[in-house]
């Protein structure tokens, strides 16, 4: 890992004995102090440094959320009521985990948008790229297991709703599907029992993020960080040194974040949520529209767009699938799209047919058909 | 830089386009009213809240209850603000369950500061029966449970989404209330209003079961103060003022702290800006 030049002096006696048996600080310098950074890297580069922020920023909220939340269907509602009314600062910090997971989700999709732009997932940073999109779906994974959490309207039918999707297995072997939908739910509907699982997994998949997280930096240390022109440093003395140069950058881009953040905490906390699931869940009563939150409109659409249950089940998941290949489907060898200007136009078109799909929700052909062209242009 | 910019703009115009599907539905124009407490820095009208805890008790309590919110509420800061005095001689009137004594009987007491209001029905079916087969909500959250949908062409939608976030608007719940109280009518002549309902403008698909409880016209509710209309609109609002404060007690506090926090963090971009720029001088970039 000594990569480049190691300026780690230990100062007091203790730092020093410790440095002798665990250089753990030793480490840590070299990685996230003398580590090289491109110099000439633009402000995209700056949301790896946002996402781990939104990370533990949910983390340390979800954990004293945890501490006052209780996971039972006649409980659940009531209990998160009062952790915004009694519980001190509570409306504060249930705001800022609820707004946090969409925070996170723009982040992410920017952080995605950059990779592709810029072909960021191109040899030799193919793992990298691999463990992103894992960490990806296990993000999706754990937005989708909180919003059930608060036991409104929309957490329980959009709970309903998706894992039923997997009853469309039943088109493939008979009973496979359903047998998947009972041991989801733990039972033969969408109970108490459900939430209390989801609950636990909630909790338990941020951690296995982080873990991914880790891997995830690891990648790219070893392989050091792509830049806007696509082409490599030469030399690590091509660049920077991460402290001071990169830190106060990203230090400054995250508080513009944070500006943002805190505009939606504050002033227009519920603007991302949605009124019904204020509504106590009540399984007699199914809503006018069962909507999922913002990040996940596009996949929706994918999946209401194509008639065919299993049809849509298997495009919606192999839209999320195709990235970890993209690093193969891409053949070709400049990497920034600077420099691609046919790409650069399947690259807009593709980001517009997100947009159009997370709009419209239901735009068939169009939606797959500017998506496969945009695959085959790959080759 | 040009082109981040925009991947930056694409990227929000997408958050707001998909958030937009949201609203897609039945689309009934609500108006907007003017709240004290609109907006960035709005803030809560103690008196208007304390007129509409009034026409609550007056003209809503008897159907719909108020589970979540605690007598002691009332006196909070960012409240109605009602002085604790008068409000355990309320708190009085109220009956609820008292531990099971000796004997393991449950019997009643009068209620004290930190009970919640009673809920008004044994259970959903109970409830049910005695409205004719409809369920009235309990109000604690309804402000928050409502909203108002975009009505107008399509790609103006996304810049009044925009405008919604930048101006900070929240009360959709509000104006709905509001205008469900002030939405009674004659029916349209092609339209059949069934058994028990009644025609409201503003209703989804304008049936609704509960009969307006404004039905006595102006002064049917007395206001302590002689400046303030006695008049259904001012009930209206009044109510979905005080309606909105139980759904969102905290909002006072949390606008206050929102104006703090921006200003410290905006100082501290200013700061790091002005560091990263000495810091990056030195470099060739
Ligand atoms: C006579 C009993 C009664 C009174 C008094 C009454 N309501 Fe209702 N309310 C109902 C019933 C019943 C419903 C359910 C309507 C339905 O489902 O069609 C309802 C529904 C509502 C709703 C929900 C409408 C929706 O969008 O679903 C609101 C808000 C409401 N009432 C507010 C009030 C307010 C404010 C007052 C006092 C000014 C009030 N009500 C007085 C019986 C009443
Ligand atoms: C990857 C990080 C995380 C994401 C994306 C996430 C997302 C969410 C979402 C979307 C909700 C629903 C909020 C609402 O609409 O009200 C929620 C609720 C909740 N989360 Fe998380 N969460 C994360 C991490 C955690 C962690 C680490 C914990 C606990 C250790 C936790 C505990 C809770 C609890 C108790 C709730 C219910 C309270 C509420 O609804 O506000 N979360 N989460």
């Amino acid at each position: 890992m000594k990569a480049h030049n190691d300026t780690y002096l230990p100062s007091g006696s203790i730092s020093k004995w410790i440095d002798e048996r665990l250089p753990i600080m030793r480490l840590m310098h070299g990685q996230f102090v003398d580590f090289p950074t491109p110099r000439n890297l633009n402000y995209m580069w700056t949301f790896g440094g946002i996402l781990m922020f939104c990370l533990v920023t949910q983390i340390v909220t979800g954990i004293v959320l945890a501490m006052h939340y209780v996971p039972h269907a006649d409980m659940a509602f009531d209990s998160v009521q009062r952790i915004k009314r009694d519980v001190n600062y509570g409306w504060l910090i249930q705001s800022i985990h609820a707004v946090g997971a969409s925070m996170f989700f723009i982040a992410v999709y920017l952080h995605i948008f950059r990779g592709l732009y810029y072909g960021s997932y191109k040899a030799p940073r193919e793992v990298l790229w691999i463990l992103g999109v894992l960490i990806f779906l296990a993000m999706m994974a754990t937005g989708f297991l909180g919003y059930t959490l608060p036991w409104g309207q929309m957490s329980f039918w959009g709970v309903t709703v998706i894992t039923n999707l997997f009853s469309s297995l039943d088109e493939i072997v008979p009973g496979l599907g359903s047998s998947i939908v009972t041991w989801l739910w733990g039972g033969y509907s969408v109970t108490g029992t459900t939430l209390n699982r989801f609950f636990s997994l909630h909790f338990l998949l941020p951690f296995v993020i982080f873990g991914l997280v880790a891997l995830h930096v690891w990648a790219l240390h070893v392989s050091g960080q792509n830049n806007p022109t696509g082409v490599e440093m030469k030399v690590k003395s091509d660049g920077v040194p991460m402290s001071p140069f990169a830190v106060m950058k990203d230090l400054f881009a995250l508080v513009i974040f944070v500006i943002m953040f805190a505009w939606f905490v504050f002033f227009v906390p519920d603007y991302l949520g949605h009124a019904d699931n204020y509504i106590p869940a009540n399984p007699l009563v199914t809503p006018a529209h069962i909507v999922p939150e913002w990040y996940f409109l596009p996949f929706y659409a994918i999946l209401r767009a194509i008639p065919s249950k299993l049809g849509g089940v298997i495009a919606m998941f192999s839209a999320i699938i195709v990235l970890v290949f993209i690093p193969w489907l891409d053949t070709s060898r400049v990497r920034s799209t600077k420099y691609r200007p046919l790409y650069r136009w399947f690259f807009w078109l593709f980001a517009f047919t997100c947009i159009a799909l997370g709009y419209l929700g239901a735009m068939p052909a169009e939606g797959s058909y500017v998506f496969w062209a945009r695959v085959f242009t790959f080759y | 830089m040009i082109k981040i910019s925009s991947l930056v703009a694409v990227t929000a115009y997408t958050l707001i386009l998909t958030t937009g599907a949201f609203a897609a539905g039945s689309h009934i124009e609500i108006p907007r009213n003017e709240w004290s407490f609109s907006g960035i820095s709005g803030q809560y009208d103690k008196a208007q809240l304390q007129r509409g805890f009034q026409i609550y008790r007056e003209a809503c309590s008897s159907c719909h209850s108020l589970n979540r919110i605690a007598f002691r509420n009332l006196a909070q800061k960012g409240g109605p603000e009602f002085p604790e005095e008068e409000l355990k001689v309320l708190a009085s009137e109220y009956e609820v369950d008292a531990l099971p004594n000796e004997d393991g009987e449950v019997k009643k007491r009068s209620a004290v500061l930190s009970d919640r209001f009673p809920p008004l029905y044994a259970n959903e079916k109970e409830a049910r029966s005695i409205h004719n087969g409809a369920l009235p909500p309990d109000l604690s959250v309804i402000a928050k449970a409502r909203g108002t949908a975009y009505v107008g062409p399509w790609y103006w939608h996304p810049f009044a989404m925009f405008a919604d976030i930048f101006n900070g608007y929240q009360e959709g719940g509000s104006d709905y209330i509001a205008a469900l109280l002030t939405g009674y009518d004659e029916p349209p002549e092609t339209m059949e209003i069934s058994e028990g309902m009644n025609y409201n403008k503003y209703y989804p698909g304008h049936q609704i079961a509960m009969a307006n409880p404004f039905a006595g016209g102006n002064n049917q509710v007395e206001y302590q103060s002689a400046m303030i209309p006695s008049t259904v609109k001012q009930y209206a609002k009044d109510v979905a003022a005080f309606l909105s404060w139980a759904s969102d007690p905290t909002l006072n506090q949390r606008k206050q702290t929102g104006w703090q926090v921006l200003v410290y963090l905006l100082i501290t971009g200013v700061l790091l800006y002005i560091a990263k720029r000495r810091i990056w001088a030195s470099v060739k970039h």
